[in-house]
């Protein structure tokens, strides 16, 4: 990279901007000031990934000589090609025999999607009934759970540790699935969705002779679609990218999630760095796809809460 | 008006998975941990009562003070400079037209998908000396930095440390900010202007107070989550650092739980870092409503 490189990217920014971006009766200084400082803050947010992207295609032995990619004078198999890939996808040799690295992928992507219907369906029934039900100690179930966001998931790690040590857990994916099932924030995020949903649709249903299971699932449900989009994607990524509880967990090689596998590569690849780069990259795809696809639901997600309350 | 009034029974059933899920992994794991942390443990199997000598090691111990302090200075630079970053970027963008703010908010945004481990893993590189693109970046932008070990000298984790959070979560945070400064009320920031206030005033007198309740719910969001930082250091210095340099409070927790096994003790770091935010998110608290 040179300063030319970051010059061209903001002057692009730059150009992008006022072709689309001109707000009327506003000074052309002023907006041309703003663009330029948010085309740098992009530049340098978007450095780090353009940098990444470059790595894993180049060979270990010029990674480090270009700082993006090589001139394209100097390109060739032997400068830009897939051994990264091929290194990563060939299998390492365990204790336990050969474990290839699309066994981890497989492993995140259970984690994750399992993890996130579970808690779909518990966090949505409890918003639900926060949200359109009257009954005796709702108002102290809830004040519990603001309660108990307040404490550090930390403290909760040892005591957990041995139950699921007693439990027999230990080695399986039921100590990473079962004891965040029901998240509390997602339980008030869509009772905030639901309090939405009018309680004339449910009397009619009511009458109509449907019952309550019927109308959570097949009536309210399908209304805060929305907010459904943006808890998934939400805890997606949560659980895609968590450490602690399979770092602590899990045992076996070959159950391994990829935060985990990733960051003992730093110590097994210690001369390759493009190896574990690439699979960093491969790790980064998946939220990526996602959220481009969900963008819009989750900024009003995250931003629900704290924005009304 | 509630619509439910049919059967006692609906809603308890509809909450059914989350009172058992959080009786046992919740009150239990509460209750287990005050009882863990007054005695010594040995794996996970035997224990000795002890009364306070796991709290009074901890206190004792100069490992836990680097970490609180490592931890505070961290979280001090988050609100102190960080959310001042965000709310300016924010304010950027707020005024920009539909189409350039969203790819802007989305570029901004992009970190924060990235989990704290494989930022981690990504800047261990990054900031390699001579060859990483923050220390060929720094030399270029200010002639300085090039042959630094940021993540080997001491003095140069914690700056380290720093700099990666602010690339992770300075977009994040501005998401909310800009969030609160499309909820503000046009016709009085027109008012101030027609009026002739300053752009400063405006933003001081008219802007400010009608973001501050989102403003306090980043400042404390930001400072419980600060406080619990471990995994990014975790991975970026492959452990604590050198000299215990990069060493936070969970970051100690999980070393004395899971790899000296000593979960008693574990238990008593846990109720002194819950004790920590409890107090200063209290503090934070009352300072925003006497204002």
């Amino acid at each position: 990279m040179n300063t030319i490189h970051i010059f061209l990217l903001i002057l692009a920014g730059i150009y992008f901007a006022l072709r689309w971006g001109l707000p009327r009766g506003e000074q052309k200084a002023t907006v041309y000031l703003r663009y330029l400082l948010l085309s740098m803050a992009a530049a340098l947010i978007l450095s780090p990934f353009v940098w990444l992207v470059c790595a894993v295609f180049k060979d270990k032995d010029v990674l480090m000589q270009y700082t993006f990619l090589p001139p394209l004078s100097q390109w060739s198999l032997d400068t830009i090609n897939l051994d990264n890939f091929v290194a990563l996808f060939s299998g390492e040799d365990t204790v336990e025999g050969k474990v290839y690295f699309w066994e981890y992928v497989i492993n995140s992507l259970f984690l994750a999607s399992a993890s996130t219907t579970i808690s779909l369906f518990f966090a949505s029934m409890g918003g639900y009934a926060l949200a359109k039900y009257q009954f005796n100690g709702r108002k102290a179930i809830m004040a519990f759970m603001v309660g108990s966001m307040m404490f550090p998931g930390m403290l909760f790690l040892a005591p957990v540790y041995k139950m699921i040590f007693s439990f027999g857990w230990m080695d399986t994916y039921l100590a990473l699935l079962v004891p965040g099932a029901c998240s509390v924030f997602g339980m008030f995020l869509f009772r905030q969705a639901l309090m939405g949903v009018p309680d004339s649709l449910i009397e009619a249903a009511r009458i109509d002779g449907a019952n309550e299971l019927y109308i959570y699932l097949r009536i309210v449900m399908p209304l805060v679609r929305p907010m459904t989009g943006a808890f998934c994607l939400i805890t997606f990524l949560g659980n895609w990218n968590s450490f602690i509880g399979p770092q602590v967990f899990i045992q076996t090689q070959s159950k391994l999630p990829l935060p985990v596998v990733l960051n003992q590569y730093i110590g097994v690849y210690t001369q390759q760095y493009g190896v574990f780069l690439a699979g960093t990259l491969i790790a980064i795809i998946p939220p990526a796809v996602l959220f481009f696809s969900l963008q819009k639901e989750f900024v009003a997600g995250l931003t629900s809460g704290a924005v009304k309350g | 008006m509630k619509a439910g009034k049919k059967g006692p029974l609906a809603p308890w059933l509809f909450l059914g998975p989350y009172l058992v899920l959080t009786g046992i992994f919740f009150i239990y794991p509460f209750l287990n941990s005050i009882w863990l942390s007054f005695h010594q443990t040995n794996g996970p199997r035997s224990s000795v009562y002890v009364g306070l000598s796991n709290f009074a090691f901890v206190l004792g111990d100069p490992a836990f003070f680097t970490a609180v302090k490592n931890t505070t200075i961290y979280t001090i630079v988050s609100v102190t400079v960080q959310l001042p970053l965000s709310l300016g970027l924010a304010m950027l963008l707020n005024s920009g037209k539909g189409r350039v703010r969203n790819v802007f908010r989305l570029i901004l945004f992009s970190p924060h998908l990235v989990g704290q481990i494989f930022v981690g893993i990504l800047f261990a590189v990054i900031f390699t000396p001579r060859y990483g693109l923050f220390n060929i970046g720094l030399q270029e932008l200010i002639a300085w930095g090039l042959e630094e070990r940021w993540l080997a000298n001491p003095s140069l984790v914690m700056p380290a440390l720093i700099v990666v959070s602010m690339w992770m979560y300075v977009g994040f945070n501005m998401i909310y900010f800009l969030a609160a400064l499309q909820n503000v009320d046009q016709g009085l920031l027109d008012a101030a202007r027609v009026d002739g206030a300053s752009s400063w005033q405006t933003f001081w007198h008219v802007t400010l107070p009608q973001i501050k309740p989102v403003a306090i719910f980043v400042v404390v969001m930001s400072t419980i989550g600060s406080y619990q930082l471990f995994e990014l250091p975790y991975a970026l210095l492959g452990g604590n650092g050198p000299n215990n340099s990069g060493l936070t409070i969970v970051g100690y927790l999980y070393s004395t739980a899971f790899e000296t096994g000593d979960l008693g003790t574990g238990a008593a770091i846990g109720w002194l870092l819950a004790l920590i935010i409890f107090v200063i998110s209290t503090i934070q608290i009352k300072i925003a409503r006497v204002e």
